[in-house]
């Protein structure tokens, strides 16, 4: 174990000199590497390489169409998925490429978690139903005894049970938007991931709901690691450590979010930041 | 003022045209009527309890029923329904989950192919494969015949059902860890549900009123319902025998067992609807 | 401790996944394997008749069990026959009900009226062969043949006498069956044509039936070809109704009051009571020619209709 964080150690700074500026964590949740991703033949994400810190909100804006959700859906083997998905590069978490060939995409998102734009409540299932769903799946055979544990530390996690600990049998559709969104990451808590990935988990909801959510994150930052793709600067500056900025599927500047808002070494990153882009 | 009185007189034509549309729509509404009305007040008529309740009687013993042969439509149907419904659905699954894009269009061509292939046809098959290595017409090859009938019905409804389901909940369940089968079971088919239901149902309402394949695999028969190797008698069949006798009594019979096939049929396809468009609103 | 449990449970899953889809392919092939055991199994049992007859199979007219002498000409006549005058009945009447029912019929008028000619196609067809038998058969001999034989009788078209069943009778049942399939098939690729396509015709100061005429049924034409030709398929291999309402002869007559036989109502009535490897292989290679005549028509059908399909994918 001890060696394995070792070897961790070294290869995220022999991995990643442009960004080892980064004092305030020493250790990375995830170290990509060279990531270049496709859509058939057209090249959506460009080599991108950076180290996400462990314990923190990294956040990812940029303009639509810059790739900064197809460059998530990397991060768990998810952008594989999508019809004519191609990756290449090497994405470390705990020293190990998840993009090995012996690697199962399976593990990996159970370990990386995700929640999406549009909160994907399953429709058929209860509430307790869609918290328990990623646990109860990948068993044979669950008894609800031994999964309501999981599902109410779950809820309480996703600032849920409150609102919903009477009514745990009714179906999950029957949840307004934003709780929709708060229960898809209550069941993306149960399964005990290390690392959380968001979407635009707010783009589909009222004020109100984004402000729970924000919320929720921060309160989400001391137990895991959470990355979140954003169109709201505002939302960026508020919530996350770090920022990056993506641009025609490049990273274009990766920094603290203070210095990305305040002080951007890049004059595109300027030019988004106040406003004179997009 | 020429082109004023041409454009009056084509007018007119689109008008005579369009009535005649409305006339045609009116012509196979009618006929339906005519058929369904005929059938239905003639057959409640000779509809009796005897006819439900008794078993059939020989040539020119008067009374009798057809209570074997409902029971065996039952058993058939049902002997179908466990051989094709694995089979379909499982089809449909990989049509709409698995199959790469030219598998898919192969599977779904035989599948459209298969479903267009003329049922007597089906029946000659059951006849070939089992009743004539088997030396006996036998319920099991009539249930074979059905199924084969039923098959790609069930598997294109699947895979339509199935294709419904938004692929944000597939990719959701992804991205909690869960293997695709398991996601294909536990999320998918339940969310495809009553698509998938009604395809099955609009499929039994299908073959309960197939004739021409039970003719030389389930036979009919004049002893009851003996077993899945022996002889079976079914409604659609013996509305065919009795149809085609000249003992009015029996004929009486055929009307009667016409109400009862017709209410099963209908009432199957009507409840469904009303369920599926209760659903989309 | 976790480590381990997650390599266990993505093994699992991984196998689960591996066994899964196997499976599903497994049961797709089955279904598309059953078509090629269709054509084998009859092939074999067919075997004796076409080794015997050949070719004259195929043209020859005698139908004769005693001297087991078998010939499918007048069958396939009559298959062919009674198809077209179906399709020469329903073709008029089903384009008329789609073009009323996408394009006129007002909007509370559109689905109980879809919904009464898709339960027209829901009738067993041996209740539509009952009906056919005692109430349509009938009136079709008095008045329509008897009228048509006294003024048209001079045609070899409506020679003979008026029996009521034959392949008028037939033509019309088959006309019945197969409506509700042309006109759903038709009334889908109508509606589907864009609606600019509709009012540019209007723009041109077109009349609403020119419109229908010129712009709608041109577009969709090959939805509208796919529809009659899947409708010819199942008339061709129709087969209870019109083995009750046929008459059950074998001629080969021009005239459509003469009683006949289809392929499939040849192979219906006399399946059962057929005995020797040549009889029953004669009769299951009539079953075969149906097969092959309705798997061209339906393969044709399929191509056309899955083309409009593509064509609205892209439209829209």
């Amino acid at each position: 174990m001890i060696n394995n964080m070792l070897g961790q150690t070294v290869r995220i700074e022999a991995a990643d000199p442009k960004h080892d500026g980064d004092k305030t964590t020493s250790k990375y949740a995830l170290t990509v590497e060279d990531l270049n991703a496709w859509y058939g033949n057209l090249m959506v994400i460009q080599n991108i390489s950076m180290g996400i810190g462990a314990q923190r909100i990294t956040a990812l804006i940029g303009p639509s169409g810059c790739g900064k959700s197809t460059f998530i859906r990397c991060l768990n083997r998810m952008h594989e998925v999508s019809e004519g998905g191609r990756v290449t590069g090497r994405v470390f978490m705990d020293g190990q490429d998840i993009y090995a060939p012996q690697v199962d995409p399976v593990s990996i998102r159970r370990r990386i978690g995700m929640v999406f734009q549009r909160a994907s409540v399953f429709p058929t299932m209860s509430i307790f139903g869609n918290v328990a769903s990623g646990i109860s799946l990948a068993r044979f055979w669950s008894r609800r005894r031994d999964l309501k544990d999981v599902v109410e530390r779950s809820l309480r996690k996703a600032a849920l049970w409150e609102e919903v600990k009477d009514k745990l049998d009714q179906p999950g559709a029957s949840l307004s938007g934003g709780q929709q969104q708060r229960l898809c990451i209550a069941r993306a808590i149960a399964i005990e991931p290390e690392i959380i990935l968001m979407d635009e988990p707010c783009s589909a909801l009222d004020p109100i709901s984004t402000l729970r959510i924000e919320e929720l994150m921060l309160e989400l930052k001391k137990d895991y690691t959470v990355v979140i793709v954003t169109h709201n600067m505002q939302q960026a500056a508020r919530v996350s450590a770090w920022t990056g900025f993506m641009l025609l599927g490049q990273l274009i500047e990766y920094a603290p979010t203070k210095e990305v808002f305040t002080v951007p070494k890049d004059k595109r990153t300027e030019d988004y930041i106040t406003g004179r882009f997009g | 003022m020429n082109e004023l009185s041409g454009y009056f007189r084509r007018k007119q034509f689109s008008r005579l045209m369009l009535v005649l549309c409305g006339i045609a729509t009116a012509v196979v509404i009618l006929v339906l009527i005519f058929i369904l009305g005929y059938t239905l007040v003639n057959g409640i008529s000779y509809l009796s309890l005897d006819f439900i309740t008794q078993p059939s009687k020989p040539v020119g013993e008067v009374g009798g029923g057809m209570r074997d042969d409902i029971y065996g439509t039952f058993i058939l149907v049902g002997l179908a329904s466990i051989i094709a419904l694995p089979v379909g659905l499982m089809a449909g699954i990989f049509l709409a989950e698995f199959a790469g894009p030219k598998a898919a269009s192969a599977i779904r061509f035989a599948a459209d192919i298969l479903a267009g292939v003329p049922s007597i046809i089906v029946g000659v098959f059951a006849y070939a494969i089992l009743v004539r290595p088997m030396h006996t017409y036998s319920a099991l090859s009539a249930g074979v015949a059905l199924a084969i009938i039923m098959i790609p019905v069930v598997a294109r409804t699947a895979e339509e059902s199935l294709r419904l389901v938004p692929n944000s909940q597939r990719e959701a369940a992804l991205a909690l860890g869960i293997s695709r089968w398991r996601i294909t079971l536990g999320v998918i088919v339940p969310g495809a549900v009553t698509g998938i239901v009604t395809g099955i149902m609009l499929a039994v309402a299908r073959i309960a009123g197939e004739t021409a394949p039970l003719i030389f695999t389930a036979l009919g028969s004049a002893f009851g319902v003996q077993g899945l190797a022996e002889p079976i008698g079914a409604l659609p069949l013996q509305i065919y025998r009795y149809a085609l006798s000249p003992y009015s009594d029996w004929q009486q019979q055929a009307w009667a067992a016409a109400f009862l096939l017709i209410i099963l049929v209908l009432g199957i396809n009507i409840s469904v609807r009303l369920v599926s468009s209760r659903r989309q609103k | 401790m976790t480590v381990k449990s997650n390599t266990a449970s993505t093994v699992w899953a991984r196998v689960g996944d591996k066994i899964f889809s196997r499976l599903t392919l497994f049961f797709s092939v089955l279904m598309a394997a059953i078509l090629i055991a269709l054509l084998i199994a009859l092939g074999i049992d067919a075997w004796p008749a076409i080794q015997k007859f050949g070719l004259s199979f195929i043209t020859s007219i005698e139908w004769d069990p005693v001297n087991e002498v078998f010939g499918a000409l007048p069958a396939i006549y009559g298959t062919l026959l009674s198809s077209l005058i179906g399709l020469i009945i329903a073709v008029p009447i089903s384009l008329g009900s789609a073009i009323f029912l996408s394009e006129l019929a007002p909007d509370w008028m559109r689905r109980p009226c879809s919904f009464l000619i898709e339960m027209l196609a829901a009738i067993p067809s041996v209740i539509i062969g009952l009906w056919g038998l005692y109430v349509m058969v009938p009136f079709i001999r008095n008045p329509i043949e008897i009228w048509l034989g006294s003024n048209l009788g001079f045609l070899p078209l409506f020679s003979g006498p008026p029996f009521g069943v034959g392949f008028l009778s037939a033509g019309i049942i088959l006309a019945i069956m197969v409506i509700p399939i042309i006109t759903a098939i038709s009334r889908e690729a109508i509606v589907a044509v864009p609606v600019t396509q509709r009012e540019a015709m209007l723009a041109l100061g077109a009349t609403r039936w020119e419109m229908i005429t010129r712009a709608v049924l041109p577009y969709c034409r090959s939805g509208l070809m796919g529809g009659v030709i899947l409708g010819l398929g199942r008339a061709l291999g129709e087969t209870m109704a019109v083995t009750m309402v046929i008459g059950n002869g074998y001629v080969l007559s021009p005239s459509l009051f003469s009683p006949g036989a289809t392929i499939a109502s040849k192979v219906a009535s006399e399946f059962n009571e057929a005995s020797g490897d040549l009889y029953i292989g004669s009769l299951i290679e009539l079953a075969l020619v149906l097969f092959a005549i309705t798997l061209l028509v339906n393969i044709i059908a399929r191509l056309l209709v899955w083309r409009t399909v593509s064509v609205r994918g892209t439209g829209e």
